[in-house]
């Protein structure tokens, strides 16, 4: 298998098979010798030439997180042959993007109206959580096609505020 | 002693006392609301009853609901934590009405040092070291002036019934003092019905320390040494520990009479903390007396070797203090981290949500007092502290030593939380000198915000791991690995992560995943 690996937004090229007692690997056309085990779900023990890694993976709403140590990256997986993925890659620009709740609460204000043009960074909707106010910014410069939230609505972490495009 | 006590707290707390009541023999009741029915301190009482919707208004903060529960299940007494109903004088009368007892201080005492300038009083009558000022409200702008030239600028006008930093005017020159007490006094009467406002000298980047106290119902009081909470983030304390890097032995023991002092003036009983500010020359006033168990209470734990929540249910049961203060000894150090619910990377807003995993520190010199586990949903109603972190040690360097090991095995994932301000914090040059004032941790939060928008390299911290290439190159293999061996969809709509399989080795369908890398569909 091939992937296409963003590290905090830096590419690496992982090749990665079932070989005989372990793994084939190459990151960047470089070999590694690996061993890694799932100890528990979403805790991997990895040993590259002796040295033990423990990585924990965290899927928030909007990213995967992977902890090596205690140490955080943001991680997103590319398989360069999937059309998804490709599209994907293509640019956050294109297209519309949804707006989504980063954590539970509820939404006190709708700052925009459908329609209305933005610029990236522009609050959105504001979201109350723990007894404070959170502005959720535009992620790219649009026009807001929809508001699919109302003042007073309860919102998990995930739900769809809005969708600029 | 009791035979069944009713918690009216949630979280770590409730958790904390049922802990003690079970080692102690007695039967715990919880309560809870609407969105704590698979909260930890209901999973771990003995009975538990329903009172009401997620607003603490109508659950937690309902006096009738809870003396309901109490008579219902034939508690004989009520532990209320802190926060909530802990410093409510007409609560603990109600329990006392009720024939229930409330684990804490008579009613009398908490009214008594409820009112801020009441409580100067009774404290300049008892010979109590109070900041200079005046106990009682400035009448004109002109005593304001005349105070003020005697006690020297800066000083600090204060609402006789503020809190929150409302009502309160930093004044530095005496051109300043009229507008600024005409503007603390109307804030004051918008904020709390009362324009009474008193005057202070001001006491520049103080330190926060306070003394623990308990008390009998036989007359006996003692102090259990300080605690040193001056790392506040906008007043809320987030570290704190025992004893204070600058306190010696004979300053505490000063500290110690005086607060034994404040709590017979107020007749006080139980458990019971007194607050002082002190200044650069280690001049130490009175600020106030928080008549409740304190969140910190565990740094006291580990220095002396008592447990404050056993104690508190010993005195409310009318037994004597088994010690006298001859007999209290302190030893080594010990810090606590409150961890928050917060996310350090956007204003320290709140995080509510689901807890998707949660690797949890132990060993040597490590305490920790949670209300949290895997699986369970942060509500969004309450208080943001999840867990309090403590590391003990024979002195300080190896008690922030175990902190930094323990907080690097930390992981709460799923929602975001302060434990990275915390690995740095315990790296901070002054924090490990013990430079520390109320002022401390904004201003070096202010200084790091200017470290990143001029996108300075971060110093190299003890206990945190830097990022090098090397492990980034170890997270790029990590997430090729994980996506063979323990695959996930990313997201369901309602934010919860569907789950192909049970383990390692149910890889749903090889199929679709050929099909999928070889971009067949």
């Amino acid at each position: 298998m091939v992937y296409e690996v963003m590290v905090d937004g830096k590419p690496h090229r992982l090749e990665l098979e079932r070989a005989a007692g372990g793994w084939e690997c190459r990151l960047d056309g470089q070999p590694v010798h690996l061993d890694g085990v799932i100890t528990c779900r979403d805790v991997l023990s990895l040993l590259v030439d002796g040295h033990s890694y423990e990585i924990k993976r965290e899927q928030t709403a909007t990213d995967l997180h992977l902890w090596v140590g205690s140490t955080r990256f943001v991680v997103e997986l590319r398989d360069p042959r999937s059309l998804r993925s490709r599209q994907k890659a293509a640019g956050d620009e294109k297209g519309p993007r949804k707006i989504v709740a980063p954590m539970p609460g509820r939404v006190v204000r709708v700052l925009v109206a459908e329609n209305s043009e933005v610029e990236a960074g522009q609050g959105i909707v504001v979201v109350e959580a723990m007894k404070m106010q959170n502005e959720i910014k535009s992620p790219k410069k649009g026009v807001v096609k929809k508001i699919s939230t109302v003042p007073g609505a309860a919102v998990k972490s995930g739900d769809v505020l809005a969708i600029v495009e | 002693m009791f035979k069944k006590i009713l918690i009216a707290n949630r979280g770590e707390i409730a958790v904390r006392i049922i802990a003690a009541c079970r080692e102690m023999g007695i039967a715990t009741v919880a309560v809870y609301s609407d969105v704590d029915r698979a909260a930890l301190h209901v999973r771990k009482s003995d009975e538990a009853y329903f009172i009401g919707p997620a607003p603490a208004a109508e659950s937690y903060l309902r006096t009738d609901k809870i003396l309901g529960v109490a008579k219902r299940s034939g508690a004989e007494a009520i532990h209320p934590g802190y926060g909530f109903l802990s410093e409510n004088a007409t609560f603990a009368q109600a329990c006392a009405d009720a024939g229930v007892k409330f684990i804490g201080p008579t009613p009398h005492s908490m009214e008594m040092m409820g009112s801020k300038t009441r409580a100067r009083q009774e404290m300049e009558k008892a010979g109590v070291p109070v900041v200079p000022g005046t106990s009682r409200g400035l009448v004109s702008p002109e005593e304001g002036e005349e105070v003020a030239a005697r006690i020297g600028y800066p000083v600090m006008l204060k609402a006789a019934s503020g809190g929150g930093g409302k009502g309160m005017r930093l004044v530095h020159r005496r051109e300043e003092l009229r507008s600024a007490l005409e503007s603390a006094q109307s804030e004051a009467q918008r904020s709390f019905g009362d324009s009474e406002v008193y005057i202070e000298k001001a006491i520049v980047n103080p330190r926060h320390i306070e003394m623990q106290v308990l008390a009998d119902e036989h007359g006996n009081t003692v102090w259990l040494g300080e605690r040193e909470c001056s790392i506040q983030r906008r007043h809320q304390k987030v570290i704190e520990e025992a004893p204070s890097p600058i306190v010696d032995p004979d300053m505490r023991r000063r500290l110690g009479e005086v607060a034994v002092k404040v709590a017979q003036a107020a007749n006080y009983t139980n458990a019971g903390t007194v607050e002082f500010l002190v200044d650069r020359g280690k001049n130490f006033y009175f600020l106030e007396m928080n008549t409740r168990l304190q969140v910190e209470h565990p740094v006291t734990e580990l220095t002396t070797g008592l447990d404050l929540v056993h104690l508190q249910i010993r005195i409310a049961a009318g037994e004597k203090l088994p010690f006298a203060q001859s007999d209290v000894e302190m030893r080594g150090h010990a810090i606590e981290c409150r961890v928050y619910a917060e996310d350090p990377d956007n204003n320290y807003f709140p995080s509510p949500g689901k807890i998707t995993l949660l690797l949890e520190p132990s060993g040597p010199g490590i305490r920790r007092d949670s209300g949290m586990y895997e699986g369970w949903n942060v509500p969004v109603d309450y208080d943001p502290l999840l867990a309090k972190l403590i590391g003990y040690g024979s002195d300080r360097q190896q008690a922030i030593m175990r902190l930094q090991r323990a907080l690097g095995e930390y992981l709460v994932a799923g929602i975001k939380t302060n434990i990275p301000l915390f690995q740095r914090i315990l790296g901070d040059a002054d924090f490990l000198e013990g430079k520390l004032d109320t002022g401390y941790l904004d201003r070096w939060l202010a200084k790091g915000n200017q470290n990143v928008r001029s996108r300075a390299p971060e110093p190299r911290l003890p206990g945190v791991d830097e990022k090098t290439e090397a492990l980034e190159a170890v997270a790029a293999i990590a997430g090729g690995l994980f996506a063979v061996l323990d695959p996930v969809f990313p997201v369901g709509k309602n934010g919860s992560i569907v789950r192909m399989g049970s383990g390692p080795a149910a890889v749903p369908s090889n199929w679709k995943q050929k099909g999928r890398s070889e971009a067949l569909r």
